[in-house]
């Protein structure tokens, strides 16, 4: 029979969240819970064959296996964070069984509860805007004079080209800085993830601006309002969300345990 | 179960890019960007050696944040110059690829450079000065 492990997806309050039993975690396994000190954990089991120490240095190689497995993890947070304040812990996060997890719920109680207070109520939302790449040709400043020859106007053309897209690019950044500082001030905190390349993104524009909202449920519509406001100013401005307040919810479990040969 | 916070009733669809009706069409992207964005760290009586996720998270980093800074992107302009020829054009692009698997191998050259140096440096160097001046009378 193979070993299991205990694999952790979200600490949430003890009060008011999904029953776990509807819920599929990683590799297929049904979701229950730990209760410990008002504090509840939501668990799966998962084979030590796959998700053990050796079995996962090799499986964190494969992307498909990552996005597989970060799927399940994202759906089991997502159902719990509708209903409950959540912490969602760390992708991968397993322990060798459930008396961990509750040593653990003790250990850092006063770090979830305070983290869980911050995010009761909020939810998270996502910003990305985008600036279109100026076209090729030159706006201004491309027209052959007379008695100038072909590779001085040639040098001419360039020059103004680049110039277009170095304005359009300070352009972009400022705004993306104007719609970003606008978008916090609704939202109790904010976070900048790094611009996304354009192969993941799935768009040619240049993103300027990927940002994490942790808004109030009551100013929902406001913060969606605000964003509208600030359309239509040469950004492309996308919102995702709401999502578990993944980007708000940092508490470093490896602290307490660091691993002594690092 | 108690379901009271739904903001998202509120916001018409086609504001992003993500549905509440299609929750699997959530970009990956912006998924690993949450959940992998600190790092993977297991904690508990199983982890991962620190060393192996840098290995994981370098792959990560090469696709969602290749573009950093400003001064990159100012750099991608030039590769995407229309005033090059799609020949350039492919030579920069197949450059730029090159240089960021040379960063990644030279990140994994390091780890592993560091892994040894224990053991195989003394042997290292010693069978490197019996070899040079093998080769030097030939």
């Amino acid at each position: 029979m193979t070993e299991t492990g205990t694999y952790v997806y979200a600490i949430a309050h003890g009060a008011g969240g999904p029953d776990p039993s509807g819920l599929e975690g990683v590799a297929g396994a049904p979701v229950r819970t730990i209760e410990h000190a008002g504090l509840v954990a939501y668990v799966s089991a998962v084979p030590l064959d796959r998700f053990g120490e050796e079995p996962l240095r090799r499986s964190l190689e494969d992307l498909d296996w990552v996005e597989a497995t970060a799927r399940a993890h994202h759906r089991v947070v997502e159902a719990v964070s509708e209903a409950v304040a959540t912490a969602p812990v760390r992708l991968v996060t397993v322990y060798t069984g459930e008396e961990q997890v509750s040593a653990l719920l003790e250990r850092r109680h006063d770090d979830f509860a305070e983290v869980l207070s911050h995010v009761a109520g909020r939810r998270e939302w996502g910003v990305k805007a985008y600036a279109g790449r100026p076209a090729g040709t030159p706006s201004s400043g491309g027209r052959e004079q007379e008695g100038e020859s072909p590779g001085t106007a040639y040098l001419k053309r360039r020059q103004a080209s680049l110039h277009d897209r170095d304005t359009a690019w300070r352009h972009a950044v400022t705004e993306a800085e104007r719609v970003d500082a606008a978008l916090s001030a609704v939202a109790v905190a904010s976070r900048r993830h790094r611009p996304q390349d354009p192969e993941l993104s799935g768009r040619e524009e240049w993103m300027v601006l990927n940002g994490a909202y942790l808004v109030d449920d009551d100013l929902a519509d406001e913060f969606v309002a605000t964003l509208d406001t600030l359309r239509g100013r040469g950004l492309d401005l996308e919102l995702t969300g709401p999502w578990a307040p993944y980007s708000f919810t940092d508490i470093d479990l490896g602290t307490a345990e660091a691993p002594d040969d690092v | 179960m108690t379901n009271p916070v739904r903001p998202a009733s509120t916001v018409p669809q086609g504001y992003g890019s993500r549905s509440l009706a299609g929750r699997e069409t959530t970009s990956l992207g912006d998924i690993l960007e949450r959940v992998l964005d600190r790092g993977v760290v297991i904690v508990g009586d199983i982890r991962v050696n620190l060393l192996d996720i840098e290995l994981l998270t370098i792959k990560l980093r090469l696709l969602i944040a290749s573009v950093d800074t400003a001064r990159e992107l100012g750099i991608d302009w030039w590769e995407h110059d229309p005033w090059l020829t799609s020949k350039d054009r492919d030579l920069v692009e197949e450059n730029r690829r090159l240089r960021r698997r040379l960063t990644a191998l030279e990140e994994d050259g390091l780890v592993e450079a560091r892994e040894d140096l224990r053991g195989v440096t003394r042997g290292g160097a010693t069978g490197e000065r019996s070899r040079v001046p093998r080769e030097g009378r030939d």
